[in-house]
């Protein structure tokens, strides 16, 4: 168990290694950092001062073995157009995001179970195949156009929600969150059902598919013949049953959402970290893009992991096999 | 499931009783396929829908591009009103006053361009990769299918934003883009079925005649892989087609000069505070209506092409 542990480690370590060597390289090569920083009117000394005060005149492996140490220590680079520490930066917008994660995750498994489990028991009544052939649409429809008819539909017509902006927040433990106040939540309603419809249509048939499988087992037929009630097999056998598949991939989805929330905030103007990212690639601030990167590159390395580690722990066969290889 | 079964078996009874020419896999195929109405709909949708892309200057009632032609006096007309020389703008214009209609197909050409043609490329680039992982197998395999693991452990969005955001704009870039995230799909799916395959006798056959390794990979071995790459081809041609839309609508992937539907919408964004809403609202429904359509096909053909729903 201690070797697959360290070994998927080490793993991990390289990946990230890997990763950091790619967009580093890749953002290397974006555009001139220096245009952004000089005055238009700065004659060539100017420049030469700011290229060698920033390092940009060292050849690129002796910059990168910099930005690896100096990110081992935390330290990810001043943003070029705010003048703040990147991580500063991402770390500030970062409960923005999580917050609208969380909150589509919450949507998705909320009304996703429920309808997924009816459509799994009744396969062949009218609002199961409503249900099923909404949830092909929730995968087809493109996030940012639906983003986009829902605020034209709630905000812009009916007028019933703000369309932008996170609202009033509060502060718990430091961190601000606007799930606590009214304002706050009736900003974080639009976005968080638009990040939640992919997940929703997941989830719905994942609980669908994971119903149908386990309804003909022998343990609900024996729970049947016991004589328990359909809300007590429901709600304890198949539900328990059911989330096994259901919560590995949502666990493994999570990082999905963070990188998906993208499109969702640039719609919605919420100012969490993927808007922070579409700005930042906009004005070329390179610090801020890569440390971007390097934080969901190590978010994603770490929910594999974990979900690794799990399985491997809940089936033994998974490490044995790793062994063998 | 079985209820899909059951319909398939009576529709191939029915389908040979009627028949007097000799059932061929393609006329069976096609038969199957025909059970469905509402695939039905979406093949003869996704038809129209390419001839319209194919067709577009021929159709469009203005050129939106033309410079000469479009002027700003007919800048965000409502639907149906006439604009400066006369034709008139079933679906309003846009901000710049070109007609919706024209743009729309104009849009559409550019879409499914990048959408099939980034396809076709990952197509041909997975499926070597694929074919090559299952038929050699040992350290190949292993390389080959922990790059796909890693990079289908990243979201394909990320992935093409990282790609977008070093490379810049333009249409060869956005296929470039598209081409990295979608590869790897068609390389998993092409090597599951040619591991199966490569056990079979006839690989063995092809092998004692002496052929070479690349005839039995792509002659032999690749045929018989066809199905399900047939149903990942179209989902994915659909998936890289929202995909490129939404780049588009976050700015990184086409240039302004060469808008995509994607790009139309995000144009129309900025007006739908003030209520325009037909700027972005028409090109979202012909977006949504490609993607759907292909959509509809790729479940079909799922159904119709797997085994395990077969007799």
């Amino acid at each position: 168990m201690t070797v697959f542990v360290i070994r998927r480690l080490m793993q991990a370590a390289l990946v990230v290694l890997i990763m950091s060597l790619l967009v580093f390289g890749g953002v290397f090569l974006v555009g001139d950092p220096v245009e952004m920083l000089v005055a238009d009117d700065a004659d060539q000394a100017e420049r030469e001062a700011i290229i060698k005060s920033m390092g940009l005149d060292l050849p690129f492996y002796i910059q990168y073995l910099r930005f690896i140490g100096n990110a081992l220590q935390g330290d990810m680079g001043n943003s070029f157009v705010f003048q703040e520490s990147a991580m500063h930066l991402i770390a500030e917008r970062m409960p923005a995001t999580f917050e609208l994660a969380f909150a589509a995750l919450f949507i998705a498994v909320v009304f996703g179970i429920p309808l997924g489990i009816y459509a799994g028991l009744n396969a062949n009544s009218w609002i199961s195949k409503t249900i099923m052939t909404t949830s092909i649409l929730g995968f087809s429809l493109p996030t940012f156009w639906v983003g986009i008819m829902m605020i034209l539909f709630f905000a812009v017509i009916m007028g019933w929600l703000p369309s932008s902006g996170r609202g009033e927040t509060v502060d718990v433990f430091g961190i601000q969150l606007s799930l606590f106040t009214l304002d706050g939540l009736s900003h974080v309603c639009l976005p968080a059902v638009n990040l939640a419809l992919f997940k929703l249509s997941m989830v719905i048939r994942l609980a669908r598919a994971g119903t149908r499988e386990v309804v003909h087992q022998d343990y609900i037929k024996f729970a049947r013949a016991k004589g328990l009630s359909d809300t007590r097999i429901i709600g304890v056998h198949l539900f328990k049953n059911i989330m096994i598949p259901v919560v590995t991939v949502l666990g493994l989805e999570f990082g999905g959402l963070v990188a998906f929330s993208v499109v969702t905030e640039t719609v919605f103007a919420w100012p969490g970290m993927g808007k922070l990212l579409i700005d930042s690639i906009n004005f070329l601030d390179r610090p801020v893009i890569v440390a971007y990167l390097m934080f969901v590159v190590v978010l994603f390395v770490v929910i594999n992991l974990i979900v690794d580690v799990l399985y491997s722990v809940l089936d033994p066969r998974v490490r044995l096999q790793e062994m063998k290889s | 499931m079985s209820a899909v079964q059951e319909n398939a078996d009576h529709g191939r009874a029915g389908h040979s009783q009627s028949a007097v020419e000799v059932e061929t896999p393609f006329r069976r195929f096609v038969a199957d396929y025909m059970e469905n109405k509402i695939a039905v709909f979406g093949a003869i949708s996704v038809f129209v829908v390419v001839l319209i892309a194919l067709f577009g200057p021929l159709i469009a009632p203005t050129d939106p591009y033309d410079l000469a032609s479009v002027t700003f006096m007919d800048n965000k007309l409502e639907p149906g009103e006439q604009m400066g020389n006369g034709v008139t703008a079933v679906l309003g214009t846009d901000g710049l006053g070109r007609d919706m209609v024209s743009a729309m197909i104009y849009g559409l050409r550019i879409s499914l361009g990048v959408g099939i043609g980034s396809g076709i490329i990952a197509l041909l680039i997975g499926v070597t990769f694929g074919l090559c992982a299952a038929y050699f197998g040992g350290k190949v395999d292993t390389v080959i299918m922990r790059i796909v693991d890693i990079q289908l452990s990243f979201p394909a969005i990320l992935v093409a934003l990282v790609l977008l955001a070093t490379l810049g704009k333009g249409i060869d870039k956005i296929i470039i883009a598209l081409v990295v995230v979608q590869w790897a799909y068609y390389a998993r799916t092409v090597r599951g079925s040619a591991l199966v395959e490569r056990r079979r006798e006839y690989i063995e056959a092809a092998t004692c005649l002496g052929l070479s390794k690349r005839r039995v990979i792509f002659r032999h071995m690749l045929p018989n892989c066809l199905p399900p790459l047939i149903v990942v081809a179209t989902m994915q041609v659909a998936h890289a087609i929202s995909l490129e839309a939404t780049l588009s609508f976050l700015g990184l992937g086409l240039p302004v000069t060469e808008p995509s539907l994607g790009l139309l919408i995000a144009n129309g964004f900025e007006y739908i505070m003030s209520g325009l809403y037909w700027i972005s609202v028409y090109p979202g429904l012909a977006l949504l209506f490609t993607i759907v359509t292909i959509n509809l096909v790729g479940d079909r053909l799922r159904d119709v092409l797997n085994p395990r729903l077969q007799k």
